[in-house]
């Protein structure tokens, strides 16, 4: 105890000594700083590397399915095949019900008629010295054209006899053709197009006949299992859309208040702690089981439509719910205590403080959980499988309650669907227009928080 | 409660004394006691802050509460207008009177309260808000004013009153937040008085501020004492003998001696508070 000595780098070194101890530790600590950093950017090398791997494979898969095989035809409404009498007028003193019948009624007989033989007729004409057979004219384009063609003269009924050239959708088969998505020297019987198809496709390619033109219809059309070259997003599309409205009319009120009621005026007790720590715990639960909740409360036993937004919606609200909360929470945190401190000194009553004061402050911070909680649960899929929502459905919804598929699903279906060597470049299109939706989303979150801040 | 009742009056005895230095205080600057608490104890969780804390504030003037940190003097002062209510786990126990109110009372309304004794804290904390909406905010949610003109009348006075008026008369629209240390203490000031307070609570309101802003500070509290009762807590002893008129020294969560100012300054009756004001202990 009494040994001073005993104490080393006191006393009894030197300055000059105590330096050279200094020196000596010197290089391995800046190795060891170099380490670290090294790895750090090794790091995130590595995570924007799989991430530019991701994208690129993406882009490259999915690029090429936004331009689809295309082709202009003269078609001549032929008064032999379409058979039809004049489209009917509304009678004096007929009753608009009455009329509508008559109508629909002409469009039925409309509809009957041979348009295939119409189609193939144009396309014969394309080549006229191959003696091509109906059937193989027909493959050539997808199997929608004939709608187009009954819709443009239900439109238009002055249209019989005229000719008229018409732009024509290639066939799934024939995009895959013409883009070398399919061995050319398979044997005709492992082939998806007809021999003399197949030379059709190439001859009018080559003519310039055939162009590859920008496929607008994926973001206009809905999903299609009979002409999957029409295939498109639109019904998808909008069924996230109102799955987002939902989400957004009953995750933010009910997470922002939830959210300020446990911040600012919940007692500091064991349940409040035990509501905390669920919350955090809800927040962790794989999604699926919001979905077997939802498929289990809303549809067993309120009884709400299957495969409704609505339905997804609220089932992505409880999954959206914990996110919120939890970030506005710790924006609330965020707010100096000072300020609180300042309005009710004042003697502001505490609704006043936390509506006047705190809030505001916390907007930017909310906006950002929200966006954010909104866009994650934009690309949510398994729950929405679990109510219905992966149903092949071919109308764009009109109402949140009406059948409806997400983006995701929709994915999750062209990526399963038979006609692989088609949809595989579908489906990365998909991706990428849901994956555009995301960055806008993000894109909006950080203009919008950058935004407010400032203002602040 | 038998045996407690008996401590306190047994813990009593000492206070009784300083009381009696009180009114004896009170007679002597001949003004009225304004508040008066009474056996205040507080504890924070299991932790007792203040002991038998017994003092007279008076009518018109200003009180310095001086004492080492965590001595309980702004832990005191909080328990004026209530702050103490916003800390988890305080307990405050005792009578204090404000015009013969027990605010100590749980069922006081506190938002009443607090509109009679305004506080300025240790740090500016200006809202970030306009100049003008700073100082309209009080008097906006407590409804004291019935018109326009009424509620820019008491933001100019209020303005001019804590000196800020001639600085900001051009940038009212301005953020408050984007004012110097100094500006915005004053701002926080005529905060305080817009809603017409009765007594002024300043927890430590120099502190964070360079000695001129100091200086502008204190001669403003000179100014102010004449329409309001002022508490303040200084850490600066040098501050306390300039402004108050009535200094109380705390010590370890017991008021050790009050009086006032010039006496405890250069006759203080106790031995702790002759060290602390000759630095020796602090």
């Amino acid at each position: 105890m009494t040994d001073t000595t005993a104490s080393p780098g006191t006393g009894t070194v030197s300055a000059e000594e105590n330096r050279a101890r200094i020196r000596k530790g010197l290089a391995r600590r800046h190795r060891q700083e170099a380490i670290f950093r090294g790895m750090g950017v090794a790091a995130i090398a590595a995570a924007l590397g799989f991430v530019a791997i991701l994208f690129g494979m993406i882009i490259f898969k999915g690029a090429p399915a936004f331009w689809q095989a295309t082709l202009t035809a003269e078609v001549y409404f032929d008064p032999e095949v379409i058979e039809s009498d004049p489209r009917p007028v509304q009678q004096e003193g007929q009753s608009p019900a009455d009329y509508r019948a008559e109508l629909l009624r002409w469009e039925r007989a409309v509809t009957l008629s041979n348009w295939n033989a119409v189609v193939a007729d144009s396309i014969r004409k394309l080549a006229p010295d191959m003696e091509l057979e109906r059937k193989d004219a027909l493959e050539l384009v997808t199997s929608s054209v004939r709608y187009k063609l009954r819709d443009m003269f239900v439109e238009n009924p002055d249209l019989l006899g005229q000719t008229v050239s018409v732009s024509m959708l290639g066939s799934a088969n024939t995009d895959v053709w013409l883009k070398g998505n399919i061995d050319r020297s398979l044997a005709d019987d492992r082939q998806q197009l007809s021999a003399a198809t197949r030379e059709l496709a190439d001859r009018l390619a080559e003519e310039g006949v055939i162009r590859s033109a920008f496929a607008w219809h994926i973001f206009t059309n809905v999903d299609s299992r009979s002409a999957p070259a029409s295939a498109g997003l639109a019904g998808a599309f909008v069924g996230s859309l109102y799955m987002m409205l939902v989400v957004i009319a009953l995750a933010v009120p009910i997470g922002v208040a939830s959210a300020v009621y446990l911040e600012e005026f919940a007692p500091k007790n064991r349940l409040t702690d035990l509501i905390e720590v669920n919350i955090n715990n809800l927040a962790a639960v794989p999604s699926i089981v919001f979905g077997l909740l939802g498929a289990a409360v809303f549809i067993n036993y309120f009884k709400l439509p299957l495969s409704a937004p609505l339905v997804g919606g609220m089932v992505l609200t409880l999954m959206t719910l914990p996110t919120i909360i939890i970030a506005t929470r710790s924006s609330l945190r965020a707010v100096p205590p000072s300020l609180r401190q300042a309005a009710l000194g004042l003697g502001a009553s505490q609704t006043q403080t936390v509506f006047h004061h705190v809030l505001p402050l916390t907007f930017p911070g909310i906006l950002t959980a929200t966006i954010i909680g909104v866009a994650q649960a934009l690309g949510e899929t398994a729950p929405l499988l679990l109510i219905g929502m992966n149903a092949f459905v071919a109308n764009v919804p009109a109402t949140p309650m009406d059948q409806a598929t997400a983006l995701p699903v929709q994915i999750y279906l062209w990526q399963g669907n038979e006609n692989r060597n088609f949809f595989e470049a579908r489906t990365s299109a998909a991706i990428m227009v849901l994956l555009g939706l995301m960055i806008m989303l993000n894109a909006l979150a950080i203009f919008l928080r950058t935004r407010l801040e400032k203002r602040q | 409660m038998d045996t407690t009742s008996q401590e306190q009056t047994k813990k009593f005895e000492p206070p009784a004394a300083t009381a009696a230095a009180a009114v004896e205080t009170a007679t002597q600057t001949g003004s009225k006691t304004r508040v008066s608490a009474r056996d205040v104890n507080v504890h924070y969780g299991e932790k007792q802050a203040l002991f038998d804390v017994s003092i007279d504030i008076p009518d018109r003037g200003v009180t310095a509460f001086i004492g080492p940190s965590g001595c309980g003097k702004s832990t005191f002062l909080r328990c004026l207008n209530r702050m103490n209510d916003t800390i988890e786990g305080c307990r405050v126990t005792g009578k204090i009177l404000l015009d013969d109110v027990d605010i100590a009372n749980p069922d006081l309304d506190v938002v009443e309260l607090r509109a009679r004794v305004g506080m300025v804290f240790q740090k500016p904390n200006p809202f970030p808000k306009s100049i003008y909406e700073n100082v309209a905010y009080g008097p906006r949610i407590h409804g004291m004013t019935s018109s326009k003109d009424e509620l820019d009348e008491i933001v100019y006075s209020s303005l001019r009153r804590a000196g800020l008026y001639e600085e900001v008369k051009d940038r009212l629209d301005q953020p408050g937040t984007g004012l110097s240390g100094g500006q915005q203490q004053r701002l926080c000031i005529a905060r305080a008085i817009a809603t017409k307070p009765e007594v002024l609570l300043m927890d430590e309101p120099c502190s964070a501020l360079d000695p001129i802003a100091t200086a502008i500070i204190e001669e403003l509290i000179d100014e102010l004492r004449e329409n309001f009762t002022i508490v303040i807590v200084t850490h600066s002893m040098q501050q306390a003998a300039r402004v108050s008129q009535k200094t109380a020294f705390f010590h370890l969560g017991k008021l050790i001696e009050e009086g006032p100012t010039e006496q405890i300054f250069t006759n203080p009756l106790d031995k702790k508070t002759q060290d602390y004001i000759t630095g020796r202990i602090g």
